[in-house]
């Protein structure tokens, strides 16, 4: 089977792979999720509803505040935290928070990566080498 | 990144182990956004709510003010973003008693890391505003966005743990909006009108935010009649930086950077036309009920003027449901000994302090007080809170404060 590979300019963490929950929308851990439940809980969202953990969310860009920049580490203390945050576009926070929480991340395509990248599809995030992979 | 002498001896740990750490954060992330250097920074502003902190969070700052005294305090004047209460109002909220100790035990590690607890954030208008081309270290992005905007001054946002880096080691990675290439002008707004009220400047804020997009973006815009007051830019930053994660923008003619259009933009920039419409349909979107459970000003902490305004509507009312207006700890004890505390508190309303609402374990407050529907003339809190479980609605502080009299809130 053919791999297709998207390059990021942008990359921090360790290699993960898993499936992708994919949308062209947001991203801010405290405006959209249920840390508890571990789900997204913003009615607008596109992903409302759906779980957030242990998944490599590809997203367009980064919305509202600074929480996130905590937020990150301490759902990773609980186990409820993505396994990667794949973004056409991120904010200072959203790495502030992927450094403090050692969660992969990936940012700035030649693509939109949302539309390159099918919900559901295993996935591999190699920032070391500032990839995404289809599997 | 580049390096001077004594930034190679931070990281070799000759200051220490806390400025160590501190520089290896602002490394991974300078590396990733591909900064060159670091800059100094004069002040520094800590987001560290105990929501966004949990347990994992304060365990990692009780890690940190361990260290031996003499060792572990910040270099520079580094302040604090609100709690994630009122002590002496957490019945009110609802608020149980292992989430005011998780408080306790955060501020006693950032006072050990000898962080001045101001718990505010409008300390642009309560504890020091920058001056223009001041490097700062913000967190808070209503902070960030009046500081770098209406100062002039230069920050990215910086969250809680790459703030209190700031403060440790007195500087930050050199990228974003402390490079004057990214302070210009991406995209051009021609608003028809002039906003009255807060809810409007919140309102408006929030639909130039979602039509620029991203952290990247800086809006200019044009069209405003007369000079805007720091309140009303206040709302109409906070919400922009909500909406669209936005740090920057000018308004021509009017903010430092922007004395001419062409100092800050290039005249080929693509023009946006906002109309009073666009302002009117964000508000009514959020028109989801007739009713409130609550109603809250908050987000940001409200100014002495605020506080005058609401305590004037207050005047001779008598609320039927709860009605919360939440500032800093530097304005309360003007607001009670002017008498506006007084006089709100006498319509049945309750001025809390050093907190945010939506900082403030929201959800567990809306479980615990069965608080839904929430009316507020802050367009940055209806944006937030409608994630935490709210239907929130957006309208002026007048409605708000009949609304809180009927528990109704009229539609306009």
């Amino acid at each position: 089977m053919s791999e297709q590979i998207f390059r990021a300019r942008h990359a921090m963490g360790p290699t993960v792979r898993g499936p992708a929950l994919v949308a062209n929308d947001g991203f801010s851990a405290r405006y959209d999720l249920d840390r508890i439940k571990g789900i997204f809980s913003r009615p607008a969202h596109k992903l409302a509803g759906k779980s957030y953990v242990g998944k490599i969310l590809v997203l367009d860009t980064a919305k509202g505040g600074v929480a996130t920049a905590w937020m990150l580490h301490e759902m990773k203390s609980r186990s409820i935290v993505p396994l990667a945050l794949v973004l056409n576009s991120v904010n200072p926070i959203l790495a502030q928070g992927a450094a403090l929480g050692d969660v992969a991340m990936l940012a700035g395509f030649d693509e939109d990566i949302t539309a390159a990248v099918p919900d559901g599809a295993e996935v591999e995030v190699n920032p070391a080498e500032g990839w995404l992979k289809l599997i | 990144m580049k390096l001077n002498d004594e930034e190679q001896d931070i990281l070799a740990g000759k200051a220490g182990s806390l400025p160590q750490q501190a520089l290896q954060h602002q490394i991974k992330v300078g590396d990733f956004f591909g900064a060159k250097d670091l800059v100094p920074v004069t002040q520094a502003h800590i987001m560290a709510d105990t929501e966004s902190l949990g347990e994992a969070g304060v365990q990692w700052l009780e890690g940190l003010a361990a260290t031996t005294e003499g060792q572990r305090r910040v270099r520079i004047p580094t302040i604090t973003d609100p709690r994630g209460t009122d002590f002496a109002k957490a019945d009110l909220l609802g608020q149980t008693s292992a989430m005011l100790d998780l408080e306790r035990r955060a501020i006693a590690a950032f006072e050990k890391l000898g962080v001045a607890m101001t718990n505010t954030c409008i300390n642009y208008q309560t504890i020091q505003p920058p001056t223009r081309d001041e490097h700062t270290a913000f967190g808070d992005t209503g902070v960030v966005i009046y500081a770098n905007s209406v100062c002039g001054a230069r920050s990215n946002f910086e969250g809680g743990p790459s703030a209190l880096s700031a403060g440790l080691t007195g500087r930050t990675p050199r990228y974003g909006f402390h490079l004057p290439e990214q302070r210009r002008g991406t995209v051009r707004i021609q608003v028809d009108h002039t906003p009255s009220s807060l809810n409007g400047w919140g309102a408006l804020g929030g639909v130039i935010g979602r039509l620029a997009g991203n952290y990247w973006a800086v809006p200019v815009i044009e069209g405003f009649e007369g000079a805007p007051r720091s309140d009303q830019l206040k709302h109409f930053g906070a919400s922009m930086a909500s909406f669209g994660s936005i740090a920057l923008y000018h308004l021509a003619g009017l903010t430092p950077e922007a004395t001419r259009l062409s100092d800050i933009a290039d005249t080929n920039l693509p023009v946006h036309r906002v109309t009073k419409a666009d302002v009117e349909a964000l508000q009514k979107s959020y028109h989801t009920d007739d009713t409130v459970d609550v109603v809250v000003f908050s987000a940001p902490q409200l100014s002495l003027y605020e506080l005058g305004d609401l305590a004037s509507l207050c005047d001779g009312r008598k609320f039927s449901v709860p009605m919360l207006a939440v500032t800093s700890p530097q304005v309360k004890p003007d607001s009670d000994r002017i008498g506006y505390t007084a006089r709100i508190e006498a319509a049945g309303g309750h001025v809390l302090s050093g907190m945010c609402f939506y900082q403030s374990y929201a959800r567990e407050i809306s479980e615990a007080r069965g608080w839904r529907r929430l009316a507020t003339n802050s367009a940055k809190l209806v944006n937030i809170l409608g994630g935490y479980g709210y239907r929130p609605m957006l309208a002026s502080m007048e409605a708000c404060v009949d609304a809180a009299v009927s528990g109704r809130l009229v539609r306009t």
